[in-house]
């Protein structure tokens, strides 16, 4: 099966006067993939995708989602992709389902209005005026809106900033079921633990550049990194790193022989490997 | 889970065959959720709405009863000049501070990156404007009946000039309203950015001081504005003929009302397609 890509991006760049805010990403998104750029504030992730939402122009590379170039594309393209933008819109004197079936309006083959209101959470609000929402319903309001008109391709900029944690865990449950559903999306977030739960792959994206992609389990060569291997030695705690570890293990359990006492054997956490990237190791 | 292609994504020729929504159905409909927004926001109620007629009643009650020239009363010169504060306060100060809020709150933002037509978003905003100034020039007008014995125009002439003052009037006041919005920073500063200059005008083009009592330094600066040409216009609808002595020209000059009115929208389009933004400043 060929894998088609959502979205392919060679080279993007773009400058704020003095602020080079993206310097040179590439990216590649396949169809139905859950696909997290992750970093820390000020790092270029809503700048690169408000690019790709054609939001904004980019001052260089070469950009296609969904096999068209953003800054050119027309309503058949907009039709396609959905977007949850970073700042929750305030709304007008409206209840939720009369924005909800508005925004439905604008699409060739809108979701059912009704049904996304009720995936997203929002049945018992249905009637109520969109001001009076909650920050946690606004945002699932937020995603209503960006779903309500089924598309191809979703972009979630930092959903959960300021969700309280029960509220995060219905939000990704909301994404997951989206997901299974074969949309594709590209989430940014500064969460490193929203990441690892919905993504497939994640983009570490710091300095407006990506600095390390790939898999949860391997990224920034986590599965690969050097582990620290500890043990009770005759003066105490002692450590060693090394990248074959099973090889020391042997060896201690060998020259011991038999149990090694106090034997640890750790790899760097998902943390550990995202802080090194970003430059703030510990 | 690997990555695979989208599977219900449809084929493109099907795809292509769902026709996209038509700008007008869309405008349609947008109007309607405008109009009902108006009336649902009590700030433009009270501030936008009703405010004119509430001067109206208390202009004409403090100073009504004079008499302004033979058979004219200044109740009626204000009922004339409210009608014209009125349209603007709907078309040009509703839209002008709705936009900017509009734009502040990132609900253009939103909409710009819907497959809605652009032109959807203005044809629902026309309609709105309409209909509401529509309601707005029919209160002052029943408010003018009721209390200064303003009389309804009295030939198809009059009907006729009524007509297209207003539609002249209305379309300038909005788009220069439109333009105006990218004026303001923020929704905060959209009030006063648009409501002051709109105040100023009234007091010189003949909306809360008759057109004849301003300052004739005053009534130039007036005349390089559409607001003094919308009243001019409308009193030739509204009052005597003789209140035409009341006029510095001595004459409605409704051609030259109609000139000024033409000039104005055909900049206040240049200027809204020139200066239009769905974003926030700086945000590009």
């Amino acid at each position: 099966m060929s894998t088609e890509l959502a979205v392919r991006a060679r080279g993007l760049r773009k400058r704020y006067r003095a602020v080079t805010a993206v310097d040179g990403i590439d990216l590649d998104i396949g169809c139905g993939e859950v696909f997290a750029l992750l970093g820390p504030n000020g790092a270029g992730k809503t700048t690169t995708v408000e690019i790709l939402e054609g939001y904004r122009r980019r001052d260089g590379g070469d950009v296609s989602v969904l096999g068209a170039d953003p800054q050119m594309a027309g309503r058949r393209w907009r039709a396609r992709i959905g977007i949850v933008p970073q700042l929750a819109a305030e709304g007008p004197e409206l209840t939720v389902r009369e924005m909800v079936r508005h925004f439905a309006s604008l699409y060739p083959r809108p979701r059912d209005p009704d049904d996304v209101i009720d995936l997203a959470g929002l049945t018992g609000k249905a009637d109520s005026r969109v001001h009076q929402l909650s920050g946690g319903q606004n945002r699932r309001l937020d995603v209503a809106l960006g779903i309500v008109g089924n598309p191809e391709l979703l972009f979630l900029d930092e959903p959960t900033t300021g969700f309280d944690p029960q509220a995060r865990r219905q939000f990704w449950d909301l994404i997951r079921r989206l997901a299974a559903d074969s949309t594709t999306i590209l989430l940014t977030t500064h969460y490193l633990e929203e990441a690892e739960a919905l993504a497939n792959r994640i983009a570490v994206i710091s300095n407006g550049r990506i600095v390390a992609s790939g898999d949860p389990a391997t990224l920034g060569g986590r599965a690969t990194a050097r582990a620290r291997v500890s043990w009770l030695g005759s003066g105490g705690v002692q450590t060693v790193h090394t990248s074959t570890p099973t090889k020391v293990v042997t060896a201690l359990a060998e020259q011991l022989a038999g149990e090694v006492p106090g034997l640890t054997v750790t790899r760097p956490t998902l943390e550990d490997v995202y802080l090194g990237l970003i430059g703030e190791a510990p | 889970m690997t990555a695979q292609p989208a599977t219900r994504a449809m084929p493109a020729a099907a795809a292509e065959r769902v026709a996209l929504p038509s700008a007008w159905r869309t405008g349609l409909a947008r109007s309607a959720l405008e109009i009902r927004i108006f009336f649902r926001e009590k700030e433009a109620l009270a501030f936008i709405f009703a405010l004119p007629a509430v001067l109206l009643v208390l202009l004409g009650s403090i100073f009504g009863s004079q008499v302004a020239t033979r058979g004219v009363t200044v109740g009626e010169l204000f009922a004339a000049g409210l009608i014209g504060g009125g349209i603007v306060a709907t078309s040009f100060q509703y839209l002008g501070i709705g936009i900017a809020t509009e734009r502040d709150r990132g609900l253009l933002k939103r909409l710009y990156g819907t497959p809605m037509p652009r032109t959807a978003y203005f044809v629902g905003k026309i309609i709105q404007v309409l209909a509401v100034t529509a309601a707005e020039v029919a209160v002052l007008i029943a408010v003018g009946m009721v209390f200064y014995h303003l009389r309804l125009p009295s030939s198809p002439e009059r009907w006729w000039t009524f007509g297209w003052v207003f539609i002249l009037g209305t379309t300038a006041s909005s788009l220069l309203g439109i333009a105006a919005s990218s004026l303001a920073r923020s929704a905060r500063s959209a009030t006063p950015v648009i409501t002051m200059p709109f105040v100023v005008l009234q007091f010189i083009s003949g909306v809360y001081v008759p057109f004849v009592s301003v300052p004739p330094w005053l009534q130039h600066v007036a005349a390089f504005f559409p607001l003094k040409w919308i009243c001019q216009g409308l009193r030739s609808v509204f009052l005597p003929a003789q209140a035409v002595v009341l006029e510095p020209a001595h004459s409605f000059e409704l051609a030259r009302v109609a000139l000024v009115l033409g000039a104005w929208i055909a900049a206040g389009l240049v200027l809204c397609l020139t200066t239009f933004r769905w974003q926030r400043r700086g945000e590009r």
